[in-house]
């Protein structure tokens, strides 16, 4: 399984973005996208995710047969909760949704274990933001498309997010990250808008 | 299997949501059974005027009341992020939008049509013909939920949406407002099975097969 960007070029609202954008990227492989604001680094990530058109080039997803969308884990900057509902819930449906089983002790793992039967409404922006991880967890797939991934994170978040992107790349897994602060250690860092 | 899974999934928690605190199943509701009582208030207590006005004002009621919850239906979820994870499910977005859709019409269809017999007796329905009428809405509302589906997928990005979803799908509504209406006079004469009714269903078949379709379509769209 690799990922190949080929000739990428995207546009938002009339402007270009990028064009010309080539990278690929290997099993284990975490890839930092940099940029100013407004660079396009959530746009290439939607485009990869497949909910934008490329305005010219390609986006493959090899190796294994199913529907791309199946294999690719989106985390954008909203992070999809429903305010009347608890942690358990979320992570229920998510499993379900994605087509994944809710193993182990994914609460504890994110460290939500205090309020994992508080409604969402109810949580922190960095509580948000952990539980939205933990969406990553309940069902495997082996693209991790984060935008911002650390925003909102305390330090022992953000060490707990660099511990499950090694975990990820251990296994085979793919990172690609939006950041603005450096996170973790990638193996390659695109730089965006200049 | 992993698409039942995430359409059950999806069906389920639309249904809790609405009726959550805060969900979007409880103001149509409130609204039907509120404006309704207000009926034979305002048209007098004539029971010759009521029974003739009242299934088709009941009609009118439900018809509103459906649109009042089109607004939030995807706007919410496209807010929130929601709206992605359903793209990266295995199941697809034409099945999932109906799932949605199933769930609102349970969720507002069922008390609606209970709340329906009640008020259609008020209005000087017959007895026989009261649960034809809540029946002809229970479908009726399948109807304009299938068709309100497109509308509130095509105006989800657009601010105080509401207005634009009225436009966009009343003209949607009329076909089943037409034979509903007469499916309701129709039941005191000659109960259930009218041609009326058998309209009115095929109208509410064509709205849901169609209606997950063009809002799944629409939606695409605003992801771009």
């Amino acid at each position: 399984m690799d990922l190949q960007v080929e000739g990428l070029a995207l546009d938002r609202g009339g402007w270009r973005l990028f064009e010309t954008l080539s990278f690929s990227a290997q099993p284990g492989e975490h890839v930092a996208l940099t940029g100013p604001n407004g660079a396009g680094k959530t746009s290439l990530l939607r485009a990869i995710a497949g909910f934008l058109r490329p305005s010219a080039g390609t986006i493959a997803l090899r190796g294994g047969a199913e529907d791309p969308a199946t294999r690719i884990h989106f985390l954008g900057h909203r992070d999809g909760l429903k305010a009347p509902l608890d942690a358990r819930a979320h992570l229920r449906h998510w499993a379900a949704l994605l087509g994944g089983t809710e193993t182990g002790d994914v609460i504890g793992r994110l460290g939500l274990d205090r309020v994992a039967d508080l409604p969402a409404r109810t949580l922190s922006a960095g509580q948000s933001r952990r539980l939205a991880l933990a969406r990553l967890l309940v069902a495997s797939r082996p693209v991790w498309l984060l935008d911002e991934p650390a925003s909102a994170l305390d330090a022992e978040g953000k060490a707990l997010l660099n511990g499950l992107m090694d975990t990820h790349r251990a296994g085979g897994g793919i990172v690609i990250a939006a950041v603005h602060e450096p996170l973790g250690a990638p193996s390659q860092t695109i730089a965006l808008g200049l | 299997m992993s698409i039942l899974r995430a359409t059950a999934a999806v069906f389920r928690r639309d249904l809790a949501l609405a009726w959550a605190a805060g969900g979007g199943a409880a103001a149509p509701v409130g609204f039907f059974i509120g404006a309704t009582t207000l009926i034979p208030l305002t048209a007098g207590p004539d029971r010759a005027t009521l029974a003739l006005i009242g299934a088709p004002l009941l009609w009118l009621t439900a018809a509103l009341a459906a649109l009042m919850v089109l607004e939030r239906l995807f706007q919410a979820d496209l807010e929130d992020g929601s709206l992605d994870q359903l793209l990266l499910s295995p199941a697809p977005l034409e099945l999932l939008v109906a799932a949605k859709g199933a769930a609102l019409w349970v969720a507002i269809g069922a008390p609606l049509a209970l709340a329906a017999i009640p008020m259609a007796l008020a209005m000087q329905t017959p007895p026989h013909a009261a649960p034809v009428v809540a029946l002809g809405l229970l479908v009726g509302l399948a109807a304009f939920i299938g068709a309100g589906l497109f509308g509130a997928a095509l105006a989800a990005g657009v601010r105080r949406g509401g207005v634009l979803i009225a436009i966009l799908v009343l003209p949607f509504f009329a076909p089943p407002i037409i034979f509903g209406a007469s499916a309701a006079s129709a039941a005191v004469e000659h109960g259930l099975f009218t041609p009326a009714f058998s309209l009115l269903c095929a109208c509410a078949l064509g709205a849901v097969a169609l209606g997950p379709i063009g809002a799944a379509a629409a939606l695409r769209l605003h992801l771009e």
